[in-house]
């Protein structure tokens, strides 16, 4: 339907119709590949928002093309242009030509932005999804807190972790494989000394990731809702414990020399402490934040003074979870520090696929197959 | 800063901390895990606290509290405090005081 105002037009420049010829039908192709592009919006009856802009466009660049028209030409006698120097008409022919091409691009483009748009509201109405879902799998109690920043709108900060987070997991399982083909294939231990410390680095920077992340949403990184399902049954104050990766190595060490074997097991030792001591002080922190929120509702008029301390309390659980981050890395350089270059690259490998294990065990588990209610 | 110097020269393990603070508690805790018993000076219920806390900052730690000191010397905050344990060099520290 678009075409009409262009033929018009047409019709107005050349006042003898009979004098359409092949060629000048040639110039109606690009033309009507523009109607392809509404017509492809129009046609699926779907009453979209993009089609007024379309048609919007469309109606700016016909006006277009008819200056053009007319700029193109001298305004005299339109019979002398039939009458025909051939240039003119080629030349013509080109100039309608750019000018459809032109059209058709514009419109390509405005579809594609209207595309792009689309498929962010999709990611965003996904993720909204997402968790409304595990919200509704995990609200046994109904509990206020873990309200706040699931059900409202999604905190831009936290959404850029959940991405990053996404590429971190991709990365793991890349370097998983490298890794496990390299032991296979028997590289030099220098070869493998960079695997071992690109595998070291990757753990690094999910630290420096968690880290921003807990400074925007310490609760959602306490949550561990960023993990799956059965990862996060082993949460201890935003991550792994320390411990944990000890045990999860532990069975791969068996070539340990003596003075290994002694250093692992005081690192076993001193991880242990110090993560108790750490569990010990988030006991205290609960315990202390409890009795905050409690005495300001006994209290009346006592509330306004009590809440500066329950939001130091909220303050010091992001010290708390970079300081179990600390912890995760220091124990992971500890291991390593001990470790011959094979050695680590072994454990190294045994870590990941433990974690690996852990994420398809989540997805069998939300999977399997269930009797209706 | 005067009764810091004079704190940690007397006594071989000292922590500052606030009562408030539970990381400090937490590294308390650990120091009894290891058999020591630090000197620990609460620095929001000591009148020259403020002072304290700020000749603490400026001897460099992230935190003012907790700041450790081992036979006069500052070894550090939390950060340092775990770090020296796990590479186990805390422990030959503190053996004179356990």
């Amino acid at each position: 339907m678009e075409l009409h105002p262009i033929m018009s037009s047409k019709g107005m420049n050349s006042p003898s119709a009979q004098f359409v010829t092949p060629s000048r039908l040639g110039i109606y192709e690009p033309i009507h590949q523009l109607g392809t592009w509404g017509g492809n919006i129009k046609s699926n009856g779907n009453p979209s928002t993009s089609t007024p802009m379309i048609v919007e466009v469309d109606t700016k660049l016909d006006t277009q093309s008819e200056d053009t028209s007319h700029g193109t030409f001298p305004p005299s006698n339109k019979y002398e242009q039939e009458a025909s120097k051939p240039v003119d008409k080629i030349q013509r022919r080109l100039a309608q030509n750019r000018e459809a091409a032109r059209k058709s691009r514009l419109r390509k483009k405005a579809y594609v932005q209207q595309l792009e748009s689309s498929r962010l509201k999709l990611v965003q109405l996904e993720q909204e999804l997402e968790r409304d879902r595990q919200q509704g799998l995990y609200m046994g109690g109904g509990v206020e807190g873990s309200q706040i920043g699931f059900s409202g709108p999604v905190n831009s900060g936290i959404a850029a972790f959940e991405m990053e987070y996404g590429h971190w997991v991709e990365e793991q399982n890349r370097q998983i494989c490298e890794l496990r083909s390299a032991l296979q294939a028997h590289i030099s231990d220098i070869e493998l000394h960079i695997l071992v410390e690109g595998g070291m680095s990757h753990y690094f920077e999910l630290f420096r990731l968690k880290s921003a992340a807990a400074k925007d949403d310490v609760f959602y990184v306490m949550s561990g809702m960023w993990k799956t399902a059965a990862e996060r049954f082993f949460f201890w104050i935003g991550g792994f414990r320390p411990s944990e990766l000890l045990k999860v190595l532990h069975p791969h060490l068996d070539t340990l020399t003596d003075s290994q074997f002694m250093d692992v097991n005081n690192l076993r030792q001193s991880c242990q402490q110090a993560e108790d001591a750490l569990s010990q002080g988030m006991d205290k922190l609960q315990s202390t934040l409890a009795d905050t929120v409690a005495a300001g509702q006994l209290v009346e008029g006592g509330c306004i003074p009590r809440i500066p301390t329950a939001m130091e309390k909220l303050e010091a659980l992001v010290s708390f979870v970079n300081q179990a981050d600390h912890l995760r890395q220091e124990t992971l350089q500890q291991m390593f520090r001990i470790l011959t270059t094979r050695q680590a690259a072994r454990g190294l490998l045994a870590l990941g696929e433990y974690f690996q294990r852990l994420r398809a065990l989540s997805s069998i588990w939300a999977t399997r197959p269930r009797e209706p209610a | 800063m005067d009764k810091i110097t004079r704190l940690v020269s007397e006594k071989g393990v000292v922590i500052f901390s606030k009562s408030s603070c539970c990381l400090c508690y937490a590294v308390i805790i650990l120091f009894q895990e290891l058999g020591v018993n630090p000197v620990v000076c609460e620095i929001d219920q000591d009148p020259e606290g403020r002072e304290m806390e700020k000749a603490l900052t400026r001897l460099g730690c992230n935190a003012p509290v907790p700041a450790v000191f081992i036979a006069g010397k500052l070894v550090g905050s939390t950060n340092e405090v775990m770090s020296l344990h796990l590479s186990g060099s805390l422990i030959p520290l503190l053996k004179p005081y356990q």
